[in-house]
Order: structure tokens, then C-alpha cells, then sequence
């Protein structure tokens, strides 16, 4: 845990696509346990941005970042950084349910497994944990070795965020988790989000404003690669200091 | 013409060449359960040939072939398999996989008979192994690696993108990932590919000529450095280099390799039908 109370923070943060500058000196303070979204227009930056904090802008070829990215005060831009330790500590939800094709208990164990985390004797009470902070385990209980791809699109995301919990991340990445779902699942979704923000940050990529501004404390505004503005969300959505930032919101651009 | 006729006359022509297509297959198949049914019986496929092969059954030249296919598939199935993991999942597309993916391709166009020729060179002269199941063996794995490699390689190229970026956002390494949660997924694909291997390398002739197969052999072979008969190569002797056998003799040996061809393609085909339904991405 830091002193300072802030989980990530990006100084001049710069990436590239080839020639195509994505970010652009992106500074920006995420602080503990809180709900952080990112909005802006498609294209913005703000997928790329929150891939920057677990690395997975790695996979992409041709990629360059400059700046620094300090997660709990430590660069993880530095080289020589540990991205499978890095990922253990930042987990990620993606924007389409994307569970294996594995019962929902292997689910769960995956990143166990991966990481020799815990005794084979350890894994049931795991499991449960899991799925009782993501509210499934009523549900799943006597479910357990069915296969995750018949439940449906709500508590397949669900278990996708049960699945990065047992490697006990500190901050929890979400890009757009809502956008393949429907409105009441969005706002069981939230609602969880809430939940899980008194034990891990989380920062969530969000298209929907009215999303952002229900379900988050703070919200940073980008547009073309920029951070234009960040702050309290409720200062975002009532009184933006940016012009831009206030056409965005009012619905003039989009 | 009226567009009826024309209508007519396409479809019946386009009819014809299915047909034609499908004709020899059955006439093939019908000729050789006519002529060669007779002499299928247990002792045919169980026992040793006798009198220079003019009596007596096929059964070294079926155990040798099964020995020859499953040495090709122990030898090029983990070596194919590993080599399209590295193609698929760790090689960037540089000019060195281009020139791999190249040397593949073109590997599965060189006649059979060359592969005979490579492996006399290699195997039997080179690495000394002689005429061996040895020999044959590693000259059949190099000729069926390209359907191993091409088939492993679209497995794994069908295994969903997002299964390897869930893995390695959830700490995984590269070679984890591969491991878990890409290569199980992969497999039906993989072992259909094994299996058409198999039936290649039941069915050639070529490769086996100068690295293994023996003319007349009657007993079993004892280890990996003896030769021994092989089903194809007894069929083109029996055929053409012996005179006095019996019709059903030479017909029921092509029947039995075309029935283990058949039988293995046949495996495969279910295997993938199987597989195909279960998969639920």
C-alpha cells in the first residue's frame, strides 16, 4: 500500500502505434479504492491507456511508450519489470464475457494454477470466496463443473471478474465489461462495482457517460489521445472546466 | 435457346462430371472387394506366407506396416507439432518463418519416390541405421511432417485470439498460455491431422523401397534395425516381380491396405465430426 494514497500514476505518459501517436503526455493520478472511469469518444485512447497498465499494449507490434507509469510508486515501464507479476497484481475484464471453455471451477483456479498460489486443498474455499464476492455463489454453488459457456452473458462477466480475484490484484482494470450486456445486468455490474471498490482500485473504459456517472468517484475525460480533463466525477458531470469536456457530456460530440 | 434448356443442359453436364468423379472410386473399390473377398480369412491375415509367397497369409507385411506408420507418427508428430506451436504462437512473421512456411509447403509437394531416395541417403548410408524399420520409419515422418505441421498449425490458428490475451492478463507466460490454454483446444485438430498422416504413410510405396522393405521376409522383425514387409511393397511384388499368384491373393492384399487407408481416414473424419460438436466458440 502507498502513503500517498494514489495506485497508478502516469507522468508524460506517450505511446505509439508505429507513427500513429495514440497517448499523448497523459498525466494522470488514480487513487486507492476508488472507481476511476475513462470516457471519451471511440478512438480517444482510453482502451490504450488502461492497457498500458498491465502491459498488454505489449502484444501489439510496433508499439513504443515514453513516460513513466508508477503503480504503487514503481515503474512498470522500467525494464527488466516482471509483467507476469505485474499481472498478477493488476487484473483485467475485457468487453465481451470471454470465460474459457472449462467448467466454472477451472475458471477460477486458472490463475492459481499459473502462479502456484495456493495447496490443491486450498481451492474449494477459493472458489467460493471468488464467487461470493462477485455474488454467483447462490447461484453456482451445485454448478460448479458445468461448463462456464452455458451460464448467461451476466454471470459469465461476473465470473470473469471472479476468475482475476484469487491472484489478490490490487487494482482491477475494466474495459467496457458492460457493453455486451443488458441494462439490468449493467447495473448488477455496477452495483458490484461499488461493492469491490472498499478492497481493490479499480479503473473501468467506459462509451456509456450516464455508466460513468453513476458507478464511478472520479472520471478523466480523453480526446484525441489527451487527457483533457480529470477530477470528481460529480464536478465532471456538473461543472467541467474544459469547453470540450462539456460538449462531450451534453451530447454535442460522440 | 430457351433459358430452360440451357438451365437443363448445365445441370446435367455439371451431373455428369460429379459423377465421373465418384465413378472410378466405386468401380475401384467394387473391382478389388470382387476379386480379392475370396481370399480374406484368418489365416490370410495371421500368418506367415509360404512357398514364395504363393500360399500362406500376409501377416508380416500388415504388423510391418503398422510398426513403419506408428515409428512415422512417433517421430513426426512431436517434432511437427512443436515446430507449428513455434510457427504459430512465437515467431513473428520475419523473413526467416516466411522462409519456413515456404520450405513447408513445397515439402509437401515432393514426389514420394525422392523421399525414398533422401532416406536411403541419409538414413541407411549416412547415419548407418541399414535397411531398417529405422530408416523407414524416419523416412516416412519426414514425408508426412507437412500435413502434421500444416493441420497442427490451422488448430491452433482456430483457437480463439482472446483465450491467449485472457491467459497472459491474468499473469500466464507465453509458454502457459500455449500450454493451457491454447494446445488442448487444438488437439481435435491436431489428431485429425495425425490420423491423415497415418493413412499417407500406410499407403506409399516409394519411401519404403530403399530404406526398409524387405521382398521376402517370413518372419517377424525383432528390433528396429531388422527389416521387414511392408503391405504396399508386397502388393507391387506380388503383382509384378512373382509369377504364379493367385488373382485373390493379390486382390485381398489391396484389399487390406485399402481397408486400413480407409479405416484410419474414416477415424479421422469422425474425430473431427466429434470434436466439431462439441466445440461451443
Amino acid at each position: 500500500m502507498s502513503m500517498s494514497g494514489i495506485s497508478i500514476e502516469t507522468k508524460s505518459l506517450d505511446l505509439f502505434y508505429g507513427d500513429f501517436q495514440a497517448l499523448i503526455a497523459v498525466d494522470l493520478r488514480v487513487p486507492e479504492r476508488e472507481v476511476t472511469a475513462l470516457i471519451g469518444p471511440s478512438g480517444c485512447g482510453k482502451s490504450t491507456l488502461l492497457r498500458v497498465f498491465n502491459r498488454m499494449n505489449d502484444l501489439i507490434e510496433g508499439v513504443r511508450v515514453a513516460g513513466r507509469v508508477l503503480i504503487d510508486g514503481e515503474d512498470i515501464l522500467a525494464p527488466g519489470t516482471d509483467l507476469l507479476r505485474l499481472r498478477e497484481k493488476v487484473g483485467m475484464v475485457f468487453q465481451r464475457p470471454n470465460p474459457f471453455p472449462l467448467s466454472v471451477y477451472e475458471n477460477i483456479t486458472f490463475g492459481l494454477a499459473v502462479h502456484s498460489l495456493a495447496r490443491r486443498a486450498e481451492y474449494d474455499r477459493i472458489v467460493e470466496e471468488a464467487l461470493r464476492a462477485v455474488l454467483l455463489w447462490d447461484d453456482l454453488k451445485d454448478k460448479l463443473q458445468r461448463s462456464a459457456l452455458g451460464l448467461s452473458l451476466e454471470q459469465q462477466q461476473r465470473l470473469c471478474i471472479a476468475r482475476v480475484l484469487p491472484l489478490k490484484p490490487r487494482i482491477l482494470l475494466m474495459d467496457e465489461p458492460c457493453s455486451a450486456l443488458d441494462p439490468i445486468a449493467t447495473l448488477h455490474i455496477e452495483e458490484l462495482m461499488r461493492q469491490l471498490k472498499s478492497d481493490y482500485t479499480i479503473v473501468i473504459v467506459t462509451h456509456n457517460m450516464q455508466q460513468a456517472a453513476r458507478a464511478s468517484d472520479r472520471t478523466g475525460f480523453m480526446y484525441l489521445g489527451r487527457l483533457v480533463e480529470f477530477g470528481e466525477t460529480a464536478q465532471i458531470f456538473t461543472r467541467p472546466r474544459q469547453e470540450l469536456t462539456e460538449q462531450y457530456i451534453s451530447g454535442r460530440f460522440g | 435457346m430457351s433459358p430452360r434448356l440451357t438451365q437443363k443442359i448445365a445441370f446435367t453436364v455439371l451431373f455428369l462430371a460429379t459423377l465421373l468423379v465418384v465413378l472410378p472410386v466405386a468401380v475401384i473399390l467394387a473391382i478389388i472387394v470382387a476379386k480379392g473377398a475370396s481370399a480374406i480369412s484368418w489365416e490370410f491375415l495371421f500368418s506367415m506366407p509360404r512357398d514364395g509367397m504363393t500360399a500362406g497369409g500376409i501377416f508380416p507385411a500388415i504388423l510391418g506396416t503398422l510398426y513403419l506408420v506408428l515409428g512415422a507418427v512417433l517421430f513426426a508428430v512431436p517434432l511437427g507439432v512443436l515446430a507449428a506451436v513455434y510457427l504459430v504462437e512465437y515467431s513473428s512473421d520475419n523473413r526467416f518463418s516466411r522462409l519456413v512456411k515456404l520450405a513447408i509447403v513445397n515439402l509437401a509437394g515432393v514426389p514420394s519416390v525422392v523421399y525414398g531416395l533422401f532416406g536411403l541417403g541419409i538414413f541407411v548410408t549416412f547415419f548407418r541405421f541399414g535397411a531398417s524399420i529405422l530408416s523407414g520409419s524416419l523416412t516416412l515422418g519426414i514425408m508426412i511432417l507437412p500435413v502434421i505441421i500444416t493441420s497442427a498449425r490451422e488448430a491452433l490458428e482456430s483457437v480463439p485470439r482472446h483465450f491467449r490475451t485472457v491467459s497472459l492478463s491474468l499473469g500466464a507466460s507465453r509458454w502457459q498460455t500455449v500450454r493451457h490454454s491454447v494446445l488442448p483446444h487444438a488437439l481435435p485438430g491436431i489428431l485429425t491431422g495425425m490420423i491423415l498422416g497415418l493413412g499417407r504413410a500406410a499407403g506409399e510405396t516409394a519411401p519404403i523401397l530403399f530404406t526398409v522393405a524387405a521382398f521376402y521376409l517370413p518372419r517377424l522383425p525383432q528390433s528396429v534395425f531388422d527389416q521387414t514387409m511392408a503391405l504396399p511393397y508386397h502388393l507391387y511384388v506380388i503383382s509384378t516381380q512373382v509369377p504364379g499368384i493367385a488373382e485373390n491373393v493379390r486382390y485381398g492384399t489391396a484389399l487390406v491396405l485399402l481397408a486400413l487407408v480407409l479405416l484410419l481416414n474414416l477415424a479421422a473424419i469422425v474425430l473431427r465430426y466429434r470434436f466439431r460438436k462439441r466445440k461451443k466458440w
